[in-house]
């Protein structure tokens, strides 16, 4: 067995892109996808409208709340514009989500001190942990925009989680709601053998990275 | 590894998926690269080969996991990908993956043109409980392409066990050229040839979801192939009366 510091290379193997090269961008064993954007979900799309769509925060909140696609809407514009990276290793360069920064949302709803995770959940019934630390100080949204355009259902229309710091499967489409705990508690890809964190640049992967 | 299926005791919402993994997955095997030697190189269709691998440490893995693969350069750049397991699990340290030569790929082109028996490449697994099938309910299997290779491991698992519960499988290929493991199909296949019929319909499926299709207890179904496929027969599934929380889709990318 070799740990993952031992260099085996393979006979003939040159690769693409050379190291040397390498877009300082791309997180260690990510690779540009360039145009692409490939989905990957576990579960059946599902045909969610925008009138149908809420956004619920709830848990250890001072006051609970839902929002509707229209009160989402009237929350202070704010953008991401950057990279994403997903665990499968593909990364992407330059894009633009649009929605509400989820600082508005948690004011709202005022986390109490004990808060210190937050399980992520959407109307399909995925799951997604976080530390409470890492969706907080404007880093994480609420998108309803790709580009210039609605966000396509097959990557999380009407409105997905966007938390571009980690690995994509934290980003949950559909996302129906976050609860707020006072504990870790891993969500279905976490359950399922990934990294409770999901750092691309600690190339946190799986448990046990 | 263990064989048990883990209920999540915690917080979870009111939903029609939430479908939980069939298995917990070992960290270790999964966090840890092995050395595995290429022993065999196989033509299945022109433009996919099936790659026979010695893995001294491998843990053993359930139908429908994968793994990932990595290669090396001499200057020390890598490059990964995610490859369903086809062999079925057999305890012998070998295991087959099948791979689909993408034009301009580079791993697959690497593994297609340059890769011969006695290289060693890398890989981490077995990966992913979601997609993994024990052989503990009925299958309804749906593939196209290269998404047939997980499905395929399944097959072979419930011939190599002697199960007898009923699975099934549906294969999506361009033409009969393209189908991979056309030589192996029997009984439980159907194949769909694009070329000739047109794209899988509710037809294709009506046998198995009708009332007089199912069997005691419903199917589990598993989906898996590029994007465009799987979204295709995920509705195709739904709208034929398979439950969503019962579908598990592995799409390609
Ligand atoms: C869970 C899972 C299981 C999988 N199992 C299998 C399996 O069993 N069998 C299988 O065959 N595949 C499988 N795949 C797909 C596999 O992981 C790879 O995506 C596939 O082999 C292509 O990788 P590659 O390195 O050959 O191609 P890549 O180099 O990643 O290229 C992919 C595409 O992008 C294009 N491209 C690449 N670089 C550029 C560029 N610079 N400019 C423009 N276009 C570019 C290529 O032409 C190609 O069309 C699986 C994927 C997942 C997620």
């Amino acid at each position: 067995m070799s740990p993952d510091t031992d260099f085996a290379p393979t006979r003939g193997f040159t690769g693409r892109a050379r190291a040397a090269d390498r877009d300082p961008r791309l997180p260690p064993g990510q690779y540009d996808a360039r145009d692409g954007w490939p989905v990957l979900s576990a579960e059946v799309t599902p045909e969610l409208a925008a009138a149908d769509w809420t956004f619920r925060v709830d848990g250890l909140v001072a006051s609970p709340r839902t929002w509707t696609w229209d009160e989402a809407h009237a929350l202070p514009a704010s953008e991401y514009r950057g990279d994403i990276h997903c665990v499968t290793s593909w990364s992407k360069f330059g894009v633009r989500f649009g929605g509400a920064s989820l600082d508005s949302f948690l004011a709202a709803a005022g986390p109490l001190p004990g808060a210190t995770h937050v399980v992520a959940y959407s109307h399909t019934g995925y799951t997604t942990n976080l530390p409470l630390a890492d969706v907080t100080g404007g880093k994480a949204w609420i998108v309803w925009e790709y580009e210039e355009g609605p966000l396509p259902a097959e990557h999380g229309g009407p409105a997905r989680l966007i938390v571009p710091h980690l690995y994509f499967w934290k980003s949950a489409k559909w996302v129906a709601g976050l609860r707020l705990l006072d504990h870790d508690e891993p969500g279905f890809w976490e359950q399922n053998g990934y990294h409770h964190r999901g750092d691309p640049w600690a190339e946190e992967r799986y448990s046990g990275d | 590894m263990t064989d048990t299926l883990r209920t999540p005791g915690g917080f979870v919402p009111p939903s029609r998926f939430a479908v939980p993994g069939r298995i917990a997955v070992s960290n270790r095997a999964a966090a840890t690269w092995q050395r595995a030697t290429v022993l065999e190189i196989r033509r299945e269709t022109p433009a996919v080969s099936t790659f026979r691998l010695k893995v001294p440490e491998w843990q053993g893995h359930l139908p429908g996991q994968h793994l990932m693969l990595r290669l090396t350069a001499e200057d020390g750049y890598v490059a990964q990908r995610h490859y369903s397991i086809a062999s079925a699990p057999d305890g012998s340290g070998e295991i087959e993956l099948t791979l689909d030569h993408v034009p301009g790929g580079e791993v697959s082109g690497h593994l297609h043109t340059v890769a011969r028996v006695g290289d060693t490449v890398e890989v981490r697994g077995p990966l992913s409980g979601f997609f993994a099938w024990p052989g503990d309910r009925p299958a309804l299997l749906l593939g196209a392409g290269s998404g047939v290779v997980p499905l395929m491991s399944m097959v072979r698992h419930h011939r190599a066990a002697g199960l007898d519960l009923p699975l099934r499988l549906v294969v999506s290929a361009r033409t009969r050229q393209d189908l991979i493991y056309a030589a192996e199909y029997a009984e439980e296949t159907t194949a769909v040839l694009t070329r000739a019929e047109g794209r899988l319909n509710a037809a294709h499926l009506a046998p198995f979801l009708g009332a007089e299709g199912q069997p005691e207890g419903g199917w589990e179904a598993y989906v898996c192939g590029s994007n465009g496929f799987a979204e295709h027969a995920s509705r195709l599934l739904v709208a034929g009366g398979q439950p969503v929380d019962r579908i598990r889709i592995e799409r390609f990318g």
